[in-house]
């Protein structure tokens, strides 16, 4: 659990959200606020609609009804440049290492000087700095997301969603993404991850999202939430039960 | 204007035939594959195009195909092998006028075991009245060639309608003339054929001449110049020139002096 | 018939004697094909991609459309031709017929079909994996395009060689347009069926070493090139 380190930019606000196929509801959130300083983490099981959530939150998906506002204005193509996206398994293009983060910087028209000593840095950050020229698809799991994290960063993004990123991982290759996650978060970068790892939740979030069936049925401090759910799903999630 | 545009731009791909549009003349001739395939044509050529400096271009398909494309306007000169589709082309108004060139003449070759006892036979029509009769296996050009209209010509004359049989002893094989050879050669069936292919085949196999020397079974060839007036970018007097050579002392004799195996394989004969 | 093995041993001569006209036959044949085929990509590759990324109306009918053309009768094809660029013609004033350049046409008629389909497979399956990262970085669907061909590299560089076989052993198509003439039109396919008509074996089976030769050549470039692309994780799921 962590304490406030800095204030993070961007508060997200979500009002009346909801998606539906086939006549079952498979997001209704009436309303959520993400204002916390550190790191949100969304927690629930599988099928709970927390990557619908994530990918609404990005805009990646529209809702059928409601609206997601960022600091009180609806997201627009502004708000959405400045905010990065990693995926539960990375997707990489197939080009060296150091070309997959050129890619972004590029967009960014960065000067061709400033991109080269970027990317250098961000390669020392992740730990990948013997392997610019490497072709980016023959990097090991951990690599690759770990790169797919540099690149979102690259962005320089005043929000990064993470969706499961650490869901295929061994313990030391998660510890090293974690450690980015909040190197992140110190910096001032607000942090929307996915998870169904409570311990994850327990190391990393300020406050947790937690969702079932589509719903939010508890959303507050990490501490109380870990400590002293309020809803019987979270008590039962988090004693590892089956949520029916 | 756009076409001159578009072929500006394939010369300048240097694509074109003609890379030697330009400083090298060319004409082409719409011609038969026995020309072609008897290596006449090989052999005459390098003659005029060192006189005249005029390249020749063959297209060798079968004298329906032939008439057609300069039908089309496709060639600037006709050399082909059946006098009365040749003289119907003229008649329309496709082509100046026709020259006799030359003759060669027909065998029909068939099997060494011979079972339609045809061997020595000087007379075309009985033979391929006894071939019929012996349904031994007959393979037909089938593709509207001169080759094939003169086979239609002597079939007519016997009482047999082979195409009722098509199927069975009587194959058409819709092919030119080497396929065709090819064809019979495999299957050791009788066939009907120009002089020139056959002594220029190389897959004979079990085939041999068993009829020859009919004189029906001569085969004429004659030259047109496509007509100007049809179609305006027929090159004339280039196609002329050619004309007049072929027709000529000095073409005529390279006609008769082509010779293979020994033999001399066509008979120039422009009056 | 001569015996398959003495035909076979004069085809072999005939090419270690490095007859000239046959090597100027080969050589007609690559210019005509590699032209052919550089001139299919540049039109079937940005087709095929945009096919993969776009949505309309009357799509799905187009890619039909499209893979039926992949299997285009050369006869058919070379008739078509024939007809634009026959003297009678629409296009008989540009005086194409019998050139190498009508040979070029007809197979890019019947290869651009095939770049297309194989690029719009390729890329749509890329498509598709690279949707939401390239949607999350802000890229929209045409900007897409460039990024897709580019990431799609060796699959089409696959196609391309496809292509190139296609148009190198056709012989329907090129035989009507170009009219088979000596020294302007004669490829190594025409040459095959003229010799095979002349009952000329042995040169006919030299070229068709060669062109087995060739096409030997062009799977052993696929196959090295895929398993290049394995090794560098570039080969889609």
């Amino acid at each position: 659990m962590r304490d406030v380190v800095t204030g993070a930019p961007g508060i997200l606000d979500v009002s009346g959200l909801s998606i539906a196929r086939n006549g079952k509801a498979l997001l209704d959130v009436p309303h959520l606020c993400l204002d916390g300083p550190g790191p949100t983490l969304i927690l629930g099981p599988n099928g709970a609609g927390k990557s619908l959530l994530l990918r609404c939150l990005h805009g990646l998906i529209q809702p059928d009804r409601g609206r997601v506002c960022q600091n009180g204005a609806v997201l627009n193509a502004r708000h959405k440049a400045r905010q990065a996206m990693v995926f539960q398994s990375p997707v990489l293009l197939r080009r060296s290492v150091a070309a997959n983060l050129d890619f972004v910087l590029k967009r960014r028209s960065m000067p061709r000087a400033e991109r080269k000593h970027r990317i250098e840095s961000l390669l020392d950050e992740g730990g990948l700095g013997g392997k610019a020229r490497q072709p980016a698809r023959s990097l090991s799991g951990g690599e690759a997301q770990r790169l797919a994290i540099l690149r979102a960063l690259a962005l320089d993004p005043e929000t990064l969603f993470l969706d499961e990123p650490t869901s295929a991982l061994d313990p030391s290759a998660t510890q090293m993404i974690e450690r980015m996650i909040l190197r992140a978060s110190e910096r001032g970068v607000r942090i929307v991850m996915v998870t169904h790892d409570i311990g994850q939740a327990r190391r990393l979030a300020s406050d947790i999202v937690m969702m079932q069936a589509g719903r939010v049925v508890e959303h507050g401090k990490a501490m109380q939430v870990l400590e002293a759910p309020e809803s019987d799903e979270s008590r039962r999630y988090l004693a590892g039960g089956l949520v029916t | 204007m756009i076409p001159d545009f578009i072929r500006a731009s394939i010369v300048a791909l240097g694509l074109t035939a003609g890379a030697s549009l330009a400083e090298e003349p060319f004409i082409i001739v719409q011609s038969t594959t026995s020309t072609q395939n008897s290596g006449l044509l090989d052999y005459i050529l390098p003659g005029f195009e060192a006189e005249t400096g005029i390249d020749v271009r063959v297209v060798a398909v079968g004298t329906g195909q032939a008439i057609r494309n300069a039908i089309n306007g496709d060639g600037d000169v006709l050399l082909v092998h059946s006098k009365s589709a040749e003289e119907q082309f003229v008649a329309d108004g496709w082509g100046v006028e026709r020259f006799d060139v030359m003759y060669n003449d027909f065998v029909l070759v068939g099997p060494k075991s011979d079972p339609a006892e045809v061997k020595g036979d000087t007379d075309i029509i009985a033979a391929l009245a006894a071939v019929a009769s012996s349904k031994a296996p007959f393979v037909s050009r089938g593709d509207d060639s001169g080759t094939h209209k003169a086979e239609m010509r002597y079939w007519q004359v016997t009482d047999v309608d082979p195409t009722v049989a098509s199927g069975t002893w009587y194959r058409e094989a819709g092919a030119g003339m080497g396929a065709s050879l090819n064809i019979a050669s495999g299957m050791g069936a009788y066939i009907l054929t120009d002089r020139a292919t056959w002594l220029s085949f190389g897959n004979r196999g079990d085939l041999e001449i068993l009829v020859e020397g009919d004189p029906r079974m001569f085969n004429q060839y004659g030259v047109i110049l496509v007509n100007p007036e049809k179609h305006s970018k027929v090159r004339a007097t280039s196609g002329q020139r050619f004309i007049d050579w072929l027709i000529g002392a000095d073409g005529q004799a390279a006609i008769e002096s082509y010779e293979l195996d020994g033999q001399q394989m066509f008979f120039p004969n422009a009056r | 018939m001569q015996s398959f093995a003495s035909e076979f041993n004069q085809a072999i001569s005939l090419i270690l004697n490095g007859d000239a006209e046959l090597w100027a036959i080969v050589l007609l044949s690559l210019r005509v094909s590699v032209f052919a085929v550089l001139i299919s990509a540049v039109i079937g590759m940005p087709v095929g991609a945009a096919l993969a990324v776009a949505r309309f109306p009357g799509r799905r009918a187009l890619i039909i459309l499209m893979n039926a053309l992949m299997g285009l009768p050369p006869v058919v094809v070379g008739l078509l031709v024939y007809l634009m660029l026959s003297r009678s013609g629409p296009l008989g004033v540009l005086e194409l017929l019998y050139t190498p350049t009508a040979m070029i046409i007809a197979q890019v008629v019947l290869v651009t079909p095939i770049m297309a389909a194989l690029t719009r497979q390729v890329v749509e399956m890329l498509a598709e994996e690279y949707s939401e990262q390239l949607r999350s970085l802000g890229v929209s669907r045409l900007a897409s395009v460039p990024v897709l061909l580019w990431d799609a590299r060796l699959a089409l560089v696959t196609a391309l060689l496809a292509g190139f076989g296609r148009a190198i052993a056709e012989v329907g198509a090129v035989i009507i347009v170009g009219g088979n003439i000596n020294h302007v039109t004669r490829v190594m396919t025409t040459t095959i069926a003229l010799e095979t008509s002349k009952g000329n074996l042995a040169m006919a089976l030299a070229l068709g070493v060669i062109l087995i030769g060739l096409a030997v050549a062009v799977n052993a470039m696929v196959s090295a090139l895929t398993l290049r692309a394995e090794r560098e994780g570039l080969r889609h799921a």
